[in-house]
């Protein structure tokens, strides 16, 4: 006779203090809502006021306090030739750096994703070491090796130090995206006769390749925002963020703010893209 | 024999790249730093380790404040982090993508760039403080640049996505159900969080921690831009060894230091937590 009376307890108890939880959670829940906008608003804080600095219309050197609206520097984009200089270098060493890390990289991520060689713990442990060791730490070695052996720093330097931290990145993403791989595929192209070279192209790579661009994507975005290590193997050579690093003292010109604003919005159009067609291939 | 050999060839280019340009220089920076000299007469090995002692002793303090701003900096990153991701990953729903998009949106403009920007807005007479200092809420010469947190708001705005990042991924994973059982088990919404929920997330907080821990220690560009001689790091100090006084042999005893102390304290974290744990959680 105990069965049928024990459960009605069991199942009523609860009810109280799930009500109870669920008022406490909506509070704590809200709690939480208003903190994470908070923080958002804190993040974006700085980028809106680089934004609007843009247009800001100033008679000195200062851009710190607002002065009136103007559109003029879009116009007047070009007016230092040093900061274009150093943009168009950001750009092209962004997109050397790129190419080089992503071959290397894409090549590493295969070897690492498919097979099992001795070497490959310690090829695992160095990529470890590339991607968390300070910024400060491989800029000083690597000045410290092109001082000893008589290099001269500056651009090509750079796009050395460059192509070496992204292509642990690169290599890290591919490697995930050829572990995830159905290898069956691969054997049906092989029995229907495909040569390896055929299967690689026409099959593996099409498979690997969202794991490519996402890697590319990577290393162009950590080598054109790079400032420590170009910093230490730029010798006289200055890219974009050196040439704001320098312009602090003296004041930075609106027109830092609009290229500001127009690489980030490149940065979030490519991000926003990457995000849609990697959902709808997966 | 080709099928052995092909990782090998597929690994070489990539990884003699790490070995030449990464390991290579280590080991010079190790001989710049027990050499004796200067820019014009050329510096000669010496195995002078006296480097090392007197650039401690010399520098100490602002080895000292670096590791202090990176202690506070993290722990200052945890707070800010983990709600933020707590809410993303238990509250965010089918916009969960979107919101993530969101904090990392700051970080599409240039690092020196956002840093500039704090600048901007802390300055003394910027658009944060000259309303209020007109409005006589604050006095005239109140200035939140050239103070120690000035250089730690920043080193936290930079890092910030390395500590949200590993803490979502981790909270991310945890199963509804067994928070449900918590429940069904008559534990309240605090214990099934001290119980359940953050045990099960400590390993994405081991993570973050030692993703910004390392680069706040050793970074130099926000004391730089907004610090004041007060504020110096040990970065700051091997930058100007480095690239303003030339003065390779004392930057590489320092930097050599810094990792030395970075990598022990890698180690002692690591063991005191066990090792997968960190390196599994630091792998994703």
């Amino acid at each position: 006779m105990s069965g049928p009376v024990s459960p009605a307890p069991a199942t009523r108890a609860p009810a109280a203090p799930a009500r109870a939880r669920r008022g406490r959670t909506r509070w704590g829940g809200r709690l939480l809502f208003g903190y994470t906008w908070l923080v958002l608003l804190w993040l974006f804080a700085p980028i809106a006021v680089m934004i609007v600095f843009g247009f800001n219309d100033i008679k000195s050197k200062s851009n710190v306090s607002w002065q009136g609206f103007t559109l003029k520097w879009w116009g007047r984009l070009g007016d230092y030739p040093e900061l274009t200089t150093a943009l168009w270098n950001s750009i092209t060493i962004a997109l050397l750096a790129t190419l080089v890390a992503t071959v290397l990289g894409t090549l590493m991520g295969i070897a690492l994703g498919r097979y099992r060689f001795g070497g490959q713990g310690a090829t695992n442990l160095v990529m470890f070491a590339a991607i968390s060791s300070p910024e400060l730490v491989m800029g000083t070695s690597l000045l410290s090796l092109f001082i000893s052996v008589g290099v001269q720093t500056g651009y090509w330097t750079v796009v050395i130090a460059h192509v070496l931290f992204s292509v642990s990145f690169v290599a890290v993403t591919v490697r995930a995206r050829v572990v995830g791989l159905d290898g069956s595929v691969e054997e049906a192209a092989r029995d229907l006769g495909a040569s390896t070279w055929v299967t690689f192209w026409r099959v593996t790579f099409p498979m690997i390749l969202p794991g490519v661009i996402s890697g590319a994507l990577l290393a162009f975005a950590l080598s054109i925002d790079d400032f420590v290590i170009t910093q230490f193997t730029s010798g006289t050579t200055t890219t974009f963020p050196l040439w704001i690093y320098g312009a602090v003292r003296i004041g930075v010109p609106p027109q830092v703010n609009i290229l500001g604003t127009l690489i980030f919005a490149v940065g979030v159009a490519i991000a926003v893209i990457n995000t849609v067609t990697s959902r709808r291939r997966t | 024999m080709r099928r052995k050999l092909a990782p090998y060839l597929l690994v070489l280019p990539g990884g003699l790249w790490l070995v030449l340009f990464l390991v290579v220089p280590l080991v010079f920076m190790a001989s710049v730093s027990t050499q004796e000299g200067d820019v014009v007469y050329g510096f000669a090995q010496t195995f002078h380790f006296a480097n090392y002692t007197d650039a401690l002793a010399r520098y100490q303090t602002q080895f000292l404040r670096s590791v202090g701003y990176g202690l506070v900096g993290t722990l200052a990153a945890i707070a800010l982090a983990y709600p933020v991701a707590y809410w993303i990953a238990f509250k965010g729903g089918a916009r969960k993508s979107t919101y993530l998009l969101l904090v990392l949106l700051p970080f599409f403009v240039s690092f020196v760039l956002r840093t500039v920007s704090w600048k901007f807005l802390l300055a003394d007479d910027g658009i944060l403080l000259q309303p209020l200092k007109d409005a006589g809420l604050l006095p005239e010469d109140f200035h939140v640049l050239a103070t120690s947190a000035a250089v730690i708001c920043g080193l936290v705005y930079n890092y910030l996505p390395f500590m949200v990042l590993p803490i979502y991924v981790a909270l991310e994973r945890v199963d509804p159900r067994v928070v449900e059982a918590a429940y069904d088990l008559y534990a309240g919404p605090r214990e099934s969080f001290t119980k359940i929920v953050l045990p099960l997330s400590l390993p994405g907080v081991f993570a973050g921690v030692l993703m910004t821990f390392v680069p706040m220690t050793s970074d130099y560009v926000n004391a730089a831009i907004l610090g004041g001689p007060s504020n110096t790091m040990i970065g700051n100090i091997i930058q100007t060894e480095y690239l303003t006084n030339n003065n390779y042999p004392v930057g590489a005893a320092l930097s050599f230091t810094l990792m030395a102390v970075m990598l022990a304290g890698i180690f002692v974290y690591a063991r005191a937590l066990g090792t997968e744990n960190v390196l599994e959680a630091a792998a994703r």
